[in-house]
């Protein structure tokens, strides 16, 4: 008897959660017509703003993989106070909020900031441009890759590390050869996340990136611009990154089921 | 027990406002709750078509104050809203970073700046910059709006944050509300636009249908357009 009631409070938790979850998503599809949509995905918002998401987040990307492998790596294989103190900086972004994110890189980068009056003085101003928009999408997805592939690293058997640096191998080599492809499911599902939160990201981007179509208004923040105007096109907006994020889940439970079989 | 209950039983007003109208409309509502004991107010201030949005989404509210006629002609026209009256009237200007280091000092010098930041079209203060901004190539060439156009950094989605950057220097120049830049004390500087180009901003307010308060909501509507009322508005830049 006990145990039906812990049952039935599952499947109570397990409902409630799920529609939950479910709806606000549903709705988005089922309040839209399909003449809604095809007017909506005409927008002359939509298209501009999947060009520049796309090439942001791919841009975001490859930095985070690039700097976060190699800070991982690092971190990985280090213990102590220094490789502890270095991890937390890299998960800083993680708990602060975008907004703050968004006027912290202002003051940092801007043009009375910190560094910016220094690269004013020698011509870039980084605000309110597109590569602002990469820096802001880097700053809060790098702590998502670099916490997978940390872990997945830390999972790399310590022999087979051994074994290639007997082989010969250089320490470069050995990352590349052996400790990448060993540790590749975590890496992939760790990029998945980080791309995800940077193809997401609003409140950093507004405020330190502005808003100009084309140039620094991505998927979100043309949702957000057309919610002033036009719910229906915000909402066809909103129905392409449903579409965009969920294929994504998609690729990434794929990912992580393949690299729990392998 | 009663004086407890009778001390938590006051009555709350909701007024939506445009973000233009902060200043005024707190100072409007500390003697409001002043005049109505046991009436508290409480407002909600975003961009004019912002708070559309939610009035239309099922938002409960009694005042609804736009900075624009458009937001609550379309308010009225869906049975939400009842007869709106002009209340107040508020000039676009330019502003610059204070000791204007692009040195802008007119409308026509506006191509000077490296970097502008403007409103969305689709917000009101966007809506009337464009039309100064057509008025002006009409006057100065079409070659003065590409200029602009090719200056502009970011469309801002309310006037505050597009008076924030120009606070910031992180932009040469902008164009917001008088009342916006009288806000800010000291750290912008002003330029005011030649009038045959400009235009004027008109704020209509209405009390909502169905509003919880009616009876409050009449009565702040009348203090707003009472001579007291238009007082505190001048002193915060309005005509």
């Amino acid at each position: 008897m006990r145990s039906r009631a812990w049952d039935a409070a599952q499947l109570a938790a397990i409902g409630l959660l799920v529609s939950f979850l479910l709806l606000p998503v549903a709705s988005l599809g089922l309040t839209l017509s399909w003449d809604e949509l095809v007017t909506g995905l005409r927008h002359p918002l939509l298209l501009p703003a999947v060009r520049l998401s796309l090439t942001t987040s791919a841009s975001s990307l490859t930095l985070v993989v690039v700097l976060g492998s190699l800070v991982a790596w690092w971190i990985a294989r280090h213990a102590g106070r220094v490789s502890r103190l270095i991890e937390s900086v890299t998960q800083l972004p993680a708990v602060i909020p975008p907004a703050v994110a968004g006027v912290g890189l202002l003051l940092a980068f801007g043009r009375r900031g910190l560094f910016g009056a220094f690269l004013e003085r020698h011509g870039i101003a980084i605000p309110f441009t597109t590569p602002a928009v990469v820096l802001a999408e880097t700053f809060v997805s790098a702590p998502f890759f670099i916490q997978a592939a940390i872990a997945a690293f830390r999972r790399v058997d310590e022999n087979l590390i051994a074994v290639a640096r007997t082989l010969g191998a250089s320490p470069f080599r050995t990352f590349l050869r052996v400790a990448v492809p060993l540790s590749a499911p975590g890496l992939v599902a760790g990029a998945a996340m980080s791309w995800a939160r940077s193809l997401g990201e609003f409140g950093a981007t507004l405020l330190f990136a502005g808003n100009l179509t084309g140039r620094t208004q991505t998927l979100p923040l043309a949702v957000y611009t057309a919610m002033e105007s036009d719910l229906r096109a915000a909402r066809a907006l909103a129905l392409v990154m449903v579409a965009a994020s969920f294929g994504l889940l998609l690729v990434l439970r794929r990912m992580s089921s393949e690299g729990r079989d392998a | 027990m009663g004086a407890c209950c009778a001390l938590l039983a006051v009555a709350q007003l909701t007024v939506f406002a445009a973000s233009s109208l902060r200043d005024a409309f707190q100072d409007l509502g500390r003697s409001f709750e002043q005049q109505h004991p046991g009436t508290s107010i409480s407002f909600n201030f975003a961009g004019s078509q912002e708070l559309r949005t939610q009035v239309e989404h099922g938002a409960r509210a009694d005042v609804f104050a736009s900075a624009d006629p458009r937001t609550l002609r379309a308010l009225a026209g869906a049975g939400l809203a009842l007869e709106a009256q002009v209340f107040a009237r508020n000039e676009p200007v330019i502003v610059v970073p204070a000791g204007n280091p692009a040195g802008i000092h007119s409308l026509a010098d506006l191509p000077r700046a490296r970097r502008l930041v403007v409103g969305a079209p689709e917000v009101p203060i966007g809506e009337y910059t464009v039309r100064i901004l057509e008025a002006a190539s009409r006057r100065y060439g079409p070659a003065f709006g590409a200029a602009v156009e090719s200056r502009v950094a970011s469309r801002e989605l309310n006037v505050r944050q597009v008076l924030a950057k120009v606070a910031l220097g992180e932009a040469d120049a902008a164009i917001v509300y008088r009342t916006d830049a009288l806000a800010s004390r000291g750290a912008v500087e002003v330029i005011s636009i030649p009038p045959e180009l400009n235009v004027v901003a008109e704020y209509p307010i209405a009390v909502l249908r169905g509003a919880p308060q009616a009876g409050l909501a009449r009565a702040f509507v009348e203090l707003v357009l009472s001579s007291a009322g238009q007082a505190v508005l001048a002193r915060h830049g309005f005509q």
